[in-house]
């Protein structure tokens, strides 16, 4: 940096003005551009949402107003068949387990890794990233027979979360050794072990505290991706929130409850990866 | 290293009777086992009955039903799409990332726009599709285009809204990392801007770019969900012609083909990951 | 009948699959059989294909919730007899002979014929050619993909047919939808009850029953069937072998194939489907006499796809319809 401003102070008076005129004209283009691509791409981005909002305050005929659309998430139900609120339910829970198997399994592997088995680490990563070359299209037409097998241990949907964890192990992966590449893992354990602490606390007291954004950014992608979820669910037959959504999209004519329901979802994401986003700045700069 | 050494053995009298005879790698066993038992298991699976025929015997010749017109036409359709999307994504997410990137790093408007790609990045399908086709198409609430029907234009525009965003949050990091100081050296040496993005932010942007478009490349080559409720009454890519082959009730439905399909689907994603896997390895060094 | 009540009731519970309520009036059905008897019916996967149907039946085999009843197609009914158990409902004898399994292994239930539904802002339609016109411009669509959904292929089967083409060679209707796509005319965009309502695909081709301005939910939609061309298709009942609740599955069966003024083949006719026992519950006057008269009429004899005709269909759509439409 020292270099830098040096160079810069010691050509002639009219060099030494251009960078700072430069820089203001810079700014002032670089601003306007900013704007423009915000705007643009806010509308690109903003368009559908807003039709879909539309949608799904939706009248019974073309042109009126109502919030049926929105109150139907919690009672929408076809004579006969499951209502929504069961499979927004059992997509619920899914996320839950997923992101609770994925954090008992994933982050302490690893840590584990990391400390202690260094030579695996190549081949962990490969491992977590096979999902993103094995697409779940791919993957649910070997998934039958194994599906098979778990049925008769439980019919729930609720049996979509042993898939799921793989299908969002790039992801957390990612997130994870981030968060892990961040921190001096070896100066952390070697102080704690020096303290007396055994491997699983220099795991789960000392290492993983450090990682907080790193595991909650892991999670909440995991949750999305639940939510999300459409492929593995419809093709092994069971019925979880886009299903359920598809199923409607197909058999009805009132696609307001379709846009309501998908709104909500995607707000509650929003405003969950925002809170997550602040939070995660104040604590960095408090330490 | 040897610090540690010698904590150990002083630690260890305190817990004797810990499993302290068993390797280390041990530990990554349960994770070892799950995801033989999840993914690798399936994928042998399908690798396997993808070289069977409905009897169950095997065919090695399936493999040359990969070479027959018509799976060729989905592949390539695939690979159109797929093309199409990613660069669009990666293009437009790239100038996104930058125009990010270029704020302040703890602005509102930085985090709006990462919160904003880390939803819109998962999502697809139903909605999305639907909403897209009441709002463009030829009876589309705003705009009225026809070419919106043809494959691939429209389906690249939907498949467009979440690439971007997938685009953004992986280009990010690697436009944080070019140094204010680099921009500032080069001006001081008397450089245009274009001669700084071409010489030097260009060639250093250019792998995490190339590995960015990969990425989206793969997304794009499994999505399913959105081109399902788009348009399913022509199968153009494999992931339909796959659900086709495991759900047609006129006859036509053939476990084997799907896995063969699926077996396609998995050698082409493979070369494109190892691409990005590289790129990826390349793009880290600049970055140190 | 009695003991088979009282079996079912036993037994509480009915696992069905791939039924929408609103197709054909499954949903009257589903809720009038558990008002009747009090049996808790499980509706899965209601927007499944047959063939996914039948996929549950393997997958689930031995398990709690397969589904205990299949309403299949003709062509995977046919090629999945090793999964029925056999069974006469007590109307048996009004089946007729051609649309039902001499030992009871399937029996046809309901159907209809191909029909062209569009929105009346159109005027009214005459023949197939005028869908070639530049009034409809990106506005005739199918129901699903002719390769993979039964009710699409027979919609190619009936513009084959209305074009002058035979039951057993279906190039004429494949080269219609190609003139179709050529005149710009062509959506490939998936007929729903939404895009209907929106009006994105304002022409549909599909079962009579799923034409009907209630289903579709528009007021204005009309009812089109080529002259001379009644391309039938009737769905198919079989009871899985290995059903968990074989009581109420066959309690379920009689009550779709019992002719009271509330049974399964009445609440058919008012969802506008032809029940299979038609003829001889007009002859024996139980038919509701209403809804029978606001079944759209067809012309000529009705031509139902054997499974050879239907198996080469799906071959050659196989091989042509992408390159077709594409």
């Amino acid at each position: 940096m020292a270099a830098v401003t040096a160079l810069s102070e010691t050509p002639a008076a009219e060099s030494a003005g251009r960078p700072r005129g430069m820089q203001a004209r810079r700014r002032r283009r670089l601003n306007l551009f900013r704007y423009v691509v915000f705007t643009v791409f806010g509308l690109f981005f903003l368009v559908p949402l807003l039709a879909m909002a539309r949608f799904s305050l939706e009248g019974a005929t073309l042109g009126t107003w109502s919030l049926t659309a929105w109150k139907q998430i919690a009672s929408y139900q076809g004579t006969g068949v499951p209502p929504l609120i069961s499979s927004i339910e059992i997509t619920l829970e899914l996320a839950v387990i997923t992101c609770a198997v994925m954090l008992v399994l994933l982050v302490p592997t690893m840590i584990w890794v990391r400390l202690r088995v260094r030579w695996l680490a190549r081949t962990m990563e490969f491992l977590c990233l096979l999902p993103l070359t094995i697409p779940a299209i791919a993957l649910v037409v070997g998934l039958g027979q194994i599906y098979n097998r778990l049925q008769h241990f439980s019919l729930s949907a609720l049996m979509l979360f042993w898939v799921y964890v793989i299908l969002a192990l790039p992801y957390a992966y990612q997130a994870l050794s981030a968060g892990l590449s961040a921190i001096d893992v070896e100066t952390l354990s070697e102080a704690a072990r020096s303290l007396g602490a055994s491997w699983f606390t220099v795991m789960m007291r000392v290492i993983a505290p450090n990682m907080r954004q790193a595991i909650l950014n892991a999670l909440l992608l995991t949750a999305s991706l639940v939510l999300g979820e459409f492929t593995i669910a419809f093709l092994l037959l069971y019925n979880n929130l886009q299903v359920e959504l598809y199923s409607i999209s197909r058999n009805t004519p009132n696609a307001g409850v379709l846009f309501s329901t998908s709104l909500a979802a995607l707000l509650l994401t929003f405003v969950l990866l925002l809170i997550l986003s602040y939070a995660g700045r104040r604590r960095r700069g408090r330490g | 290293m040897a610090v540690a050494a010698t904590t150990e053995t002083g630690a260890r009298p305190a817990r004797a009777g810990r499993r302290l005879s068993a390797p280390a790698w041990v530990g990554t066993v349960p994770f070892l086992g799950y995801v033989a038992i999840f993914l690798l298991w399936p994928t042998g699976i399908v690798v396997v009955d993808a070289l069977k025929n409905p009897n169950g015997a095997w065919a090695f010749s399936n493999i040359t039903e990969l070479g027959n017109p018509l799976v060729r036409g989905y592949f390539i359709g695939s690979f159109k799409l797929c093309l199409l999307s990613s660069l669009l994504g990666a293009v437009f997410g790239a100038i996104l990332a930058y125009a990010v990137a270029s704020g302040d790093p703890d602005g509102t408007v930085r985090r709006l726009y990462l919160a904003v790609s880390g939803v819109l990045a998962q999502f697809g399908g139903v909605t999305l599709a639907f909403a897209f086709l009441v709002v463009i198409g030829p009876v589309g609430l705003l705009f009225h285009a026809s070419w919106f029907y043809s494959f691939p234009w429209g389906i690249t525009v939907i498949y467009a809204y979440f690439q971007i965003p997938l685009m953004v949050l992986v280009f990010l990091p690697a436009i944080d990392g070019l140094k204010v100081q680099w921009r500032e050296a080069s001006e001081n040496l008397g450089a245009s801007a274009w001669q700084y993005w071409r010489h030097v932010g260009g060639p250093l942007l250019a792998p995490a770019f190339l590995g960015g478009t990969l990425l989206l490349f793969a997304n794009a080559l499994s999505a399913f969900a959105t081109i399902w409720a788009w348009e399913n009454q022509i199968a153009y890519i494999v992931p339909q012609q796959i659900s086709i082959a495991l759900s047609s009730e006129v006859g036509l439905s053939n476990v084997n083909v799907a896995d063969l399909l699926a077996l396609g689907m998995v050698i082409m994603v493979a070369i494109v990951m190892t691409g990005y896997a590289l790129l990826q390895r390349r793009a880290a060094r600049w970055l140190r | 009948m009695n003991a088979l009540v009282a079996a079912a009731k036993k037994e509480g519970t009915l696992n069905v699959i791939a039924l929408p309520p609103t197709w054909a009036n499954y949903g009257a059905i589903l809720s009038a059989f558990t008002t009747k008897y009090g049996i808790k019916i499980n509706s899965t996967l209601p927007d499944g294909t047959s063939q996914q149907e039948v996929n549950a039946v393997k997958t689930q085999k031995g398990t709690a919730k397969a589904p205990d009843v299949l309403d299949v197609g003709q062509a995977v009914a046919l090629a999945n007899t090793s999964l029925f158990a056999p069974y006469k409902v007590a109307t048996w004898s009004d089946i007729p002979a051609a649309q039902k399994d001499a030992g009871g292994l399937w029996y046809e239930d309901y159907g209809g014929y191909m029909a062209i539904g569009y929105s009346s802002k159109f005027g009214t339609i005459t023949s197939l050619n005028d869908l070639l016109g530049p009034k409809f411009k990106n506005a005739v669509a199918l129901n699903g993909n002719p390769t993979s959904a039964n009710a699409a292929l027979n919609g190619v089967m009936m513009a084959n047919l209305a074009s002058g083409g035979t039951a057993s060679d279906i190039s004429k209707g494949v080269d219609f939808f190609s003139k179709l796509k050529a005149a710009g005319n062509f959506s490939p965009v998936s007929a729903t009850g939404a895009t209907i309502k929106a009006g994105t695909t304002p022409v549909v081709f599909n079962w009579d029953y799923l034409n009907l301005s209630s289903y579709v939910g528009v007021s204005n939609w009309k009812v089109f069937v080529p002259q001379g061309v009644a391309l039938g298709g009737y769905y198919t009942q079989a009871i899985n072998k290995q059903a968990p609740h074989p009581a109420a599955a066959r309690l379920w069966e009689e009550f779709l194939y019992s002719q009271a003024a509330s049974g399964g083949q009445n609440l058919w006719i008012e969802g506008g489907a032809r029940p299979v026992e038609q003829l001889a519950m007009s002859n024996n006057g139980s038919i509701n006499q209403a809804a029978a008269g606001k079944l759209p009429s067809v012309s000529g004899s009705p031509v139902f796809l054997t499974q050879a005709q239907n198996t080469d269909a799906a071959k050659y759509l196989a091989a042509n319809w992408a390159k077709a439409v594409g």
